[in-house]
């Protein structure tokens, strides 16, 4: 519960700490600084801007695990619940506008229904969430290679496509403001403030000591299924994203699940629950694909991305782990 | 718990990020020339002689390619000839892509249009897996089927299996991709992924400014078809002395295509050529042009719809030389002539056109889906063009 006051006072000065976002933002801006120098235009408006678009859907996953890994659960399902909804988006929409505005809602509707699932399952029939959202990563897989015959019908529509790929051309300084980039501000603050409220507080004591929130009165398997249905939700506004950028993909989420779960792991928020910032998620997942560019502009193979990204969840596993066990 | 989390987390990630194409990329691209060593697929007898049918004059009618033949060799058929109507069976690799798709649909509207000589037609779906394929021949072979039409899902694993089905008797006939055996009857696929990939390159290459950058995307590793159409790229780019500055791996996969692109646009600050083994992600390669607010350079695609739409569009300096689908008809149309007991060529070699700037409007079709190949040769077939739709 130590954690949870501390989080009560946002406006004392951050030092270092387990959970705290210190570190992730020294590691970002080292990185800002080695992209600076090889690659300078990478800093100017206009590329940063779109770098910032393309990265909203991963951060935004990272923050919909926070939610999961802070209760102290895993969301595995993530990545194939993006497959399974821009399958269907462009199945449902076959190029026809109109549909645009409802294929949105369902989406989200979908997202938050697997969420619900994943969190009933988890929390009333006490499936261990690993399990649980493992067995919905390989339903949702398996259905939609069976609802598609293995390969993708239908179109998006542009007006589907264009939060993810168009922007608010010619604004003052920045050049041009991705759609994609704007969802994230919008829904960053909204995590934060969710952070600051009850809910917030709620959520992480219940990762913290589950049987310590449960005697002080929290339904902890009620907060534990809303933290499932916010990843679902956020899973679905990274779909359309995603969706939006590259188009129809069968592979469109594909690892996902394991990108945010570096990200989170990387923002400093502790794998098992009950320490960690939301912001911290984000900025790792934002450095995490700051990374990823660096890597690139250096010839990097992409395939080394997958190695990095585990070498990176056992670093920050480990250090986690030494440093509670100190605590 | 945490380590517990973090080891199974790596071992999911391995199966879910798929990358089985992607290691290879680094050392294609350290290489000095910038194409690699040469593919060990690469048989150069082979290259030969598909460059070579390039610019053979097919016999046969020429409205319909499905039924010409390059450079035939005529073989007998007496043995196999019976009274109809006939009990077809076809025992397909998968359905996994777009391309098999519209070209089942196109075998199936030709079973339709000969449906006054097949009294039945037996289609079993491998689903990609060389075992399920194996059992499905096996089992086919006890339906009575009169004849045996294959698409193996891959060439070594499944020659046993048509050797097999060779010995009991009925009339084989394969096509699409290969096997090791000349039992079947005859085999039937186009020119090939060497004329492919050299039509492409070629133009890229002749069509980019000197001394350009030019960007390879391939779909993966180790296939044969895919392998061939790559190696004949590399012959021309290495001909053509062009700076091949990645030679990339997309998993056919348009998102991870577009990222790639991108990669390599911030990266050089500009690309010169696109070449391609295969049409399923040119629109992407496209988009990420457009998307970072830069000229599309010359590029080749696929005769697939949404690619040649795109290219009218914006008036993309391309080409798209094609792996048609019609030949999805030639196999009924074999063994229906080979269970009438006449000659058919074998192998019978289809030819295989290009879309070009001058002949696009003759394929581009407003109304066909935006996956669909305008090479199906099926606009006289039944239920054109609703089944396809």
């Amino acid at each position: 519960m130590q954690t949870v006051q501390r989080r009560t006072l946002p406006l004392r000065l951050p030092r270092v700490r387990p959970g705290g976002v210190l570190p992730i933002l020294a590691i970002l801006a080292v990185l800002v600084v080695l992209v600076g120098i090889r690659q300078p235009d990478f800093l100017a408006p206009p590329s940063l801007m779109s770098f910032l678009g393309r990265s909203a859907p991963i951060i935004l996953l990272a923050a919909g695990q926070y939610f999961v890994i802070v209760s102290g659960e895993f969301d595995l399902s993530v990545g194939s619940l993006v497959t399974a909804q821009v399958v269907v988006a462009a199945r449902l929409i076959d190029g026809d506008p109109t549909r645009t505005w409802p294929v949105v809602l369902l989406l989200l509707a979908f997202g938050a229904l697997v969420g619900l699932v994943n969190g009933l399952i988890t929390t009333r029939l006490r499936v261990p969430s690993f399990i649980t959202t493992l067995g919905m990563f390989l339903i949702l897989v398996g259905a939609v290679y069976l609802w598609s015959d293995g390969a993708p019908k239908g179109g998006l529509s542009e007006e589907f496509r264009r939060f993810g790929r168009r922007a608010f051309e010619d604004v003052p300084v920045l050049g041009r403001v991705p759609y994609a980039l704007l969802v994230l501000v919008v829904l960053a603050v909204a995590a934060v403030l969710l952070m600051r409220s009850d809910f917030g507080r709620t959520l992480v004591a219940v990762g913290d000591n589950p049987r310590t929130a449960e005697l002080s009165g929290v339904r902890v398997w009620r907060t534990r299924t809303f933290a499932f249905i916010l990843s679902g939700l956020a899973a679905a506004v990274a779909a359309i994203l995603l969706g939006g950028y590259s188009g129809v993909s069968f592979q469109a989420g594909a690892g996902l699940e394991f990108g945010a779960i570096t990200a989170v792991v990387l923002g400093g928020v502790a794998l098992g629950g009950g320490r960690g910032a939301v912001v911290g998620a984000m900025l790792g997942a934002l450095t995490l694909e700051l990374l990823f560019a660096l890597m690139n502009f250096y010839g990097v193979s992409g395939a080394l991305r997958s190695t990095v990204q585990g070498a990176i969840i056992l670093l920050a596993v480990a250090v986690s782990a030494s440093r509670s066990s100190s605590r | 718990m945490a380590a517990l989390a973090a080891v199974t987390l790596l071992s999911l990630a391995a199966c879910a990020t798929d990358e089985p194409g992607a290691s290879p990329s680094g050392s294609a691209t350290a290489a000095g020339s910038g194409t690699g060593e040469q593919s060990k697929f690469f048989v150069q007898a082979d290259y030969d002689a598909e460059l070579a049918l390039l610019t053979a004059a097919p016999t046969g009618p020429a409205d319909k390619p499905w039924e010409q033949v390059l450079n035939p060799t005529m073989v007998d058929t007496a043995k196999f000839k019976k009274s109809g109507p006939h009990k077809i069976c076809f025992s397909n690799a998968a359905l996994n892509n777009p391309w098999r798709q519209v070209g089942f649909k196109t075998m199936q509207a030709e079973v339709e249009a000969q449906k006054s000589r097949i009294k039945e037609f037996v289609h079993v779906d491998a689903e990609g897996k060389d075992q399920k394929q194996i059992a499905d021949i096996n089992d086919l072979l006890g339906k009575g089927c009169d004849a045996l039409i294959v698409s193996p899902n891959t060439t070594a694993t499944l020659t046993p299996a048509v050797e097999a089905a060779c010995q009991a008797g009925l009339p084989v006939v394969v096509f699409d991709r290969g096997v090791n055996t000349k039992c079947p009857v005859t085999f039937i696929n186009p020119i090939g992924g060497y004329g492919f990939g050299h039509v492409g390159a070629e133009f890229v290459s002749q069509k980019m400014k000197p001394g350009g950058k030019v960007l390879a995307l391939r779909i993966l590793p180790g296939v044969d078809v895919l392998e061939t159409r790559w190696s004949a790229a590399k012959v021309a780019f290495d001909k053509a002395k062009v700076d091949v500055v990645g030679v990339e791996f997309t998993d056919g996969d348009p998102a991870k295509t577009k990222k790639i692109v991108d990669d390599y646009i911030q990266r050089y600050g500009t690309i010169d050529g696109v070449w391609m083994d295969a049409g399923a992600v040119a629109v992407a390669a496209v988009e990420a042009f457009q998307d970072a607010g830069k000229p599309v350079p010359p590029m080749n695609g696929e005769d697939q719809l949404d690619f040649l739409k795109i290219w009218k569009d914006k008036k993309l300096t391309a080409i798209a030389p094609t792996y048609p689908t019609y030949q999805w008809r030639t196999p009924i149309i074999a063994a229906l002539r080979i269970l009438d007991g006449q000659q058919v060529s074998s192998p019978w070699k289809l030819p295989q056109p290009t879309v070009t700037q001058d002949n696009l409007d003759q394929y581009l079709d407003a109304g066909m889906p935006p996956l669909h190949y305008a090479m199906c040769g099926c606009t006289d077939l039944p239920g054109y063009p609703q089944r396809w739709k």
